[in-house]
């Protein structure tokens, strides 16, 4: 038991040592490349609280895709000098005392939190069954919270209109402005040519094993979102145009077909979002297999940047 | 047989330990870029390497014995290849520290 205390401590301490380093660092690379350290350690935490679907989904966002996203953001600012412009004293004084005062609220809040938290737990395992799923996380999402998974769903592609409206007037509908490395035998190339097999079926593997174990649409699409891009980065695919027909369709069929799935739900069953008894878990797979494609190709489309280029004709 | 199996994951566990921690160091005390990387390139390898056979004996079943052997096969494919991706940036960029 103490080596468990030992290890909690120091992962405490690394995990704390780390965001402050985040935080004063002077360079925004230097900076990123540590708040992506943190994402993993973080995810070490969550395992540790037995969260294991809360790590995967922080391994994939908090390390991975915000990472990518936070780069690219730093590389467009090193591009147009913007970062030399420093902020006032008293601006970040005033950002200090606003942190300080979250950091105290937050404080507050955890130690007054009651001893044995009011929980719907038992209640919530109790009935999971019913929705033919063995994974209580996954019967959350579904489910219970269902329409909570619906609007998510809805917000990262709202996410994604606000950066492509980013784009000039004559770039819109074009090619994002991902950065591409145009080096015919690069190592990268072999890498996108070995790598994209294994990461496309572990990214099905853990959308299908979400069902029973930890894992779940987003986790897998993240795994498939990143595929896409190493592919893209290395030149094997082009980037596409954000009004090809196909890149809209692949867009919207995951919050399509949960939303359609939805709506059926007044037809044979009782109301939005409720599944028919006997067909809940299929209706479930449906939705998470065509949500995991959604959020891939959405995450990898957020990373590539608002469109920059008209395609040639 | 379940003794000598545990002596075992000790042994190779602080082995595989000993070359994280030797990594690290030759991380933090190379003087410039290739050589930092030369360290890293170890850790992956020869650290990993170790800590996954030294865990082997504890697994159960063969499909877990398989998960832990392809962590160690990718990361020493996405080591070996962005350790050569950087060393590329290095040399082009010409900066040696």
């Amino acid at each position: 038991m103490t080596y468990y205390v030992a290890f909690d401590l120091g992962l405490a301490g690394l995990l704390i040592a780390i965001a402050a380093s985040t935080i004063c660092a002077r360079a925004a690379f230097v900076s990123l490349v540590l708040f992506m350290i943190y994402g993993l350690l973080l995810a070490i935490v969550w395992v540790r609280l037995s969260a294991v679907d809360v790590a995967l989904t922080e391994t994939a966002i908090g390390g991975g895709v915000t990472g990518m996203l936070l780069l690219g953001a730093a590389a467009r600012l090193r591009a147009t000098k913007a970062s030399a412009a420093e902020a006032g004293l008293s601006f970040r004084l005033a950002a200090g005392a606003l942190c300080l005062l979250v950091s105290v609220a937050l404080g507050v809040v955890v130690f007054s939190l009651p001893d044995v938290p009011p929980t719907l737990a038992p209640i919530a395992k109790e009935n999971l069954a019913l929705s033919g799923l063995g994974n209580p996380v996954a019967g959350v999402l579904f489910v219970y919270r269902a329409l909570d998974t619906l609007l998510e769903k809805v917000v990262l592609l709202l996410a994604l209109v606000g950066v492509w409206s980013l784009a000039q007037d004559q770039a819109w509908g074009g090619i994002p402005g991902f950065r591409v490395y145009a080096q015919p035998n690069s190592i990268l190339v072999f890498l996108a040519q070995v790598l994209p097999p294994i990461g496309i079926m572990v990214g099905i593997y853990m959308f299908w094993a979400g069902a029973n174990h930890p894992g779940g649409a987003f986790q897998g699409g993240t795994v498939l979102a990143a595929m896409w891009l190493l592919v893209m980065m290395a030149r094997l695919r082009d980037v596409p145009a954000i009004n090809a027909l196909w890149v809209r369709q692949l867009l919207v069929v995951g919050p399509g077909a949960f939303l359609a799935i939805g709506l059926l739900g007044f037809v044979f069953a009782d109301s939005f979002l409720a599944y028919p008894p006997d067909h809940a878990k299929p209706l479930i797979i449906i939705a998470e297999a065509t949500l995991t494609l959604s959020i891939g190709v959405t995450l990898a489309l957020l990373v590539a940047g608002p469109p920059e280029r008209m395609p040639q004709q | 047989m379940k003794f000598i199996m545990d002596i075992m994951t000790v042994v190779l566990v602080s082995a595989g330990a000993f070359f994280f921690m030797a990594g690290t160091v030759g991380l933090l005390r190379f003087p410039d870029t290739l050589t930092r990387l030369h360290a890293l390139t170890k850790v992956d390898n020869l650290g990993l390497g170790l800590i996954v056979v030294g865990l082997l004996p504890q697994v159960e079943g063969l499909l877990s014995a398989f998960k832990l052997i392809s962590i160690w096969v990718l990361v020493q494919l996405s080591g070996a290849i962005v350790s050569q991706l950087i060393a590329q940036a290095t040399q082009r960029s010409g900066r040696q520290t």
